[in-house]
């Protein structure tokens, strides 16, 4: 019985695909673009040179950190919208951290350590708020998190253009950068940070390891599954929502402290760079199945930076990449739905 | 209207909810629908108020044959059907309660319809403010709302499932005395209760269901007795009772009061010795649920005192009291018991003894096959939970139940499994209790109730009957309990004393 639902679960993911292609193809006829032509430049701009697959790299550290966390808040059946403002807390803490070093002279390593794990620090309280949020102030957590998005986007702004500003006059750009050596070390001549590579295949492999392998996934799956039923198997199942919640934002921070650390080297107005609700949908996409993640992910980011340069050769806007990865969602979401539906058909009118 | 069902059969799964009933109900009469819980009752009115399709079977009305797909049909018959939990939106007012369901253009006519609803409610003597939101209104009023909702919405046929609970003795009052004027007006009236006083005194006819099966019609004056052996039918041999010795106990409530949004329940005092069987009977909603989940700390008692082992544990979390040794087993098999979506190795492995960080998958696995084999459970370990038929599923959650319980409290344990199951799976309890385990079950299979506990207590209406030894009780006895028939006048005791009979609980 279980064969051949995998088989049709994985030609619908097939289908959903070309018509996620076919959907953005419309698009691109419509927009009266070239599609194979737009297609090959996001090839091209993605994988067409190492130079240009670090630069996928780069944006794939984040988005694995995050993706990582929501796949633990997934398991939990929590929707951790909130992970945006996780990511944007986690650079502001970074970036607080730096600043206390710069000011005390800190040796670079240790900064840097610090850095990345205030950050960590600031992800984790941040979710930890709509985690308690949800568990004791009755407030859903895709509401919660919502909010605390914005205010974790003002607060950015506030730091900017207040306390943080540069010398002279705030502006958008950000608040001033930090000196060379409290930067994670990138490769020669490129802007991908190993150490970067390095924490995020680590926060993937524990949350797999975690997920797969503990007792703590386990239950967690049982809370996501059915929380009541869980609750009276014994699960404690407040506590590990908010555990979820910590390891998420936990995740999230990190991303942040990343883009602060080696991709900006300072706070700028829009840190997240969207990478968690990108991360939403790589999520959603692989649907409980972390071990593709790190490769969709991988498909993901090729697609953001692959688009960058299709406005400066087709004169497209480069929200083409999100357009194929929304359209994307969507028909694999639709083919779950149709799935569901077939399995249910045997029963005509046998509803309960 | 005259309403005439023929023949009706609906089943889910293996269960015959209805096996071919068929009911004849001329126009003005008020018809009364007995039966115990399962018995098929709703399923048959959810299938007259278009709730749900008959697989087979035809019902006419007027002496035409009537197509009845959905609830908007049977609005178009004339068929208005009054839930046991009013249909209603509490945020909104009364008034516009009143209008919904009803196709008025595009703009409401508030006017008219406020001038309906004032008219209505006061040929009935309901209390009824359209200006009042129905979130502020007591379930009598709600109740009334419905009924003159469905009234203005035409309704011939009037369906009332359980309208009586949760209801003031004077909403009570004047719902019947509406009921009986609109009979004579010439409209047909379905009352489903399982209160023998309250069908005995307001019905023109009664019907009684059992097992999906009508067995049998009476008209005025009933003979209770005759309805009660109707109703629960004849014993049929389950096996043996386990006398109990009576050690210390486990278990002591202690004038305990629960509240719930439909009742209250109690005081109730009770006590439960170790490998003692305390069975809970009532019908489903008498507030013996309530009890059994204060028993397993799941619900807070207002009031009263919860002692296991000697300790108090009033305001403990439930897994205070699964620590100290409770083990509690719910009705809801897949809504509350297992997890859809895991197999039977990762529920073992949830509920299993290991405490370390790594899932012990090769142990629990080992455990789920043995459990399997000893509960013949049909399936493997790595079958998910919702691909098991139900009664294999109450055998998974029996063999989830930790070992070396104190207390053991259970839900229904076997609904819905065949006699060979039954006897089974209380011989797997009995050993248990001989282990030294305290048992205390709800159950509306008075068989099951009278054979296998020691003792019993019967809830009816939120009251609770003191401790009925379970040899010396006959079903007829029970089932006038049951019925609310042979309790002491509910005010007369004033003073619950400890250990007094029958609390006094007062529906709200």
């Amino acid at each position: 019985m279980k064969a051949p639902r995998a088989v049709s679960g994985a030609g619908l993911r097939l289908v959903a695909v070309g018509l996620a292609l076919l959907f953005t193809t419309i698009v691109l006829v419509i927009s009266g673009a070239p599609p194979l032509e737009a297609y090959r430049q996001i090839l091209v701009g993605s994988l067409g040179s190492f130079k240009k697959v670090t630069d996928v790299l780069v944006a794939w550290v984040p988005l694995v950190l995050a993706t990582s966390g929501l796949l633990v808040t997934f398991a939990g059946g929590l929707w951790n919208i909130g992970i945006e403002g996780q990511i944007t807390l986690g650079a502001i803490f970074a970036t607080g951290a730096l600043r206390a070093a710069l000011d005390a002279g800190t040796a670079p390593a240790p900064a840097i350590a610090g850095a990345v794990v205030a950050g960590i620090v600031g992800g984790a309280l941040w979710a930890l708020l709509a985690g308690l949020l949800k568990v004791y102030g009755g407030v859903n957590e895709i509401f919660g998190g919502l909010g605390l998005n914005f205010v974790a986007v003002s607060l950015t702004l506030w730091l900017i253009f207040g306390p943080w500003k540069r010398p002279g006059v705030g502006s958008m750009s950000g608040t001033e950068p930090f000196p060379d050596f409290l930067s994670l070390p990138a490769l020669e001549g490129y802007r991908l940070s190993p150490w970067g590579l390095v924490v995020a295949i680590l926060g993937f492999a524990v949350i797999f390891f975690l997920l797969q392998g503990t007792t703590f996934g386990l239950r967690l799956k049982a809370v996501g599954k059915n929380a009541r039923a869980a609750f009276l198997l014994g699960v404690p199942t407040t506590r590990h929502m908010l555990a979820a919640f910590l390891l998420c934002g936990g995740l999230g921070g990190a991303a942040g402290a990343i883009q602060v650390t080696a991709v900006y080297h300072r706070l700028i107005p829009s840190i997240s760079s969207g990478y968690g609700y990108l991360g939403l949908m790589v999520a959603m996409l692989v649907n409980f199945q972390p071990l593709w993640m790190p490769l969709l992910a991988f498909f993901f980011a090729a697609l953001n930076i692959g688009s960058i340069q299709l406005p400066i050769v087709l004169r497209l806007d480069s929200s083409l990449a999100g357009v194929l990865q929304g359209a994307l969602v969507l028909f694999v979401l639709a083919m779950e739905g149709v799935r569901q539906r077939w399995r249910r058909t045997p029963a005509p009118g046998g509803e309960a | 209207m005259r309403v005439d069902l023929r023949d009706i059969h609906k089943s889910f799964g293996p269960v015959r909810a209805n096996d071919g009933i068929s009911l004849s109900i001329p126009a003005g009469t008020i018809q009364g629908v007995l039966g115990e819980n399962g018995a098929g009752k709703s399923t048959l009115m959810k299938i007259l108020s278009g709730y749900q399709r008959a697989d087979r079977g035809e019902i006419w009305l007027d002496g035409r044959p009537a197509h009845i797909a959905s609830p908007q049909d049977t609005g178009r018959y004339g068929i208005g059907m009054l839930h046991q939990d009013p249909l209603d939106v509490p945020p909104m007012r009364v008034l516009d309660n009143f209008l919904l369901g009803r196709d008025g253009g595009l703009r409401p006519q508030r006017r008219a319809a406020r001038l309906a609803l004032t008219e209505l409610a006061a040929r009935f003597g309901f209390d009824l403010d359209p200006e009042a939101y129905v979130e502020a209104l007591t379930v009598g009023q709600r109740q009334q709302l419905e009924l003159v909702r469905l009234l203005w919405l035409g309704a011939r046929v009037l369906i009332l499932d359980e309208p009586t609970t949760g209801i003031s003795a004077l909403q009570k009052e004047a719902l019947f005395a509406s009921l009986r004027r609109l009979s004579e007006e010439g409209r047909t009236i379905i009352f489903v209760s399982h209160k023998l006083e309250e069908v005995e005194s307001l019905c023109h006819r009664v019907a009684v269901l059992r097992r999906g099966r009508l067995v049998g019609e009476a008209a005025p004056p009933y003979e209770t007795d005759r309805l009660v052996e109707m109703m629960f039918g004849r014993a049929v041999s389950l096996g043996s009772r386990l006398e109990a010795t009576s050690g210390a106990p486990v278990l002591e409530l202690d004038n305990v009061v629960i509240e719930d949004r439909r009742m209250t329940v109690g005081p109730v005092s009770l006590y439960a010795a170790r490998q003692e069987i305390i069975g809970l009977a009532g019908m489903e909603g008498s507030g013996q649920q309530l009890v059994l989940r204060a028993c397993a700390g799941l619900i807070r008692p207002v009031h009263g005192r919860i002692r296991l082992d000697g300790a108090p544990m009033l305001g403990h979390s439930y897994h205070a009291f699964l620590r100290r040794g409770v083990g509690f087993m719910p009705a809801a098999r897949l809504e509350e018991g297992l997890i859809p979506g895991l197999d039977l190795t990762e529920h073992f492995a949830l509920t299993g003894e290991s405490r370390g960080l790594l899932l012990q998958r090769q142990a629990a696995q080992r455990r789920a096959e043995e459990q399997i084999d000893s509960f013949k459970i049909k399936g493997t370990p790595s079958s998910p939970v919702e691909a098991l038929s139900g009664g294999n599923q109450q055998r998974t959650l029996l063999a989830l139940l930790r070992e070396n319980l104190s207390l053991l409290l259970l839900e229904h344990p076997t609904r819905g499994l065949d006699i060979e199951s039954v006897v089974w799976i209380w011989e797997k309890l009995k050993e248990r209790c001989r282990q030294g385990t305290a048992i205390i079950f709800v159950s509306s299979d008075l068989d099951e109730i009278l054979h296998y506990s020691d003792r019993i207590h019967v809830f009816f209406g939120g009251r609770v009957s003191p401790s009925l030894p379970a040899r010396s009780t006959t079903v007829e006895e029970l089932g006038q309990l049951i019925g609310g028939k042979g309790w002491p006048a509910p005010r007369g005791a004033e003073a619950p004393a400890a250990r007094a009979p029958a609390g006094q609980g007062s529906p709200r």
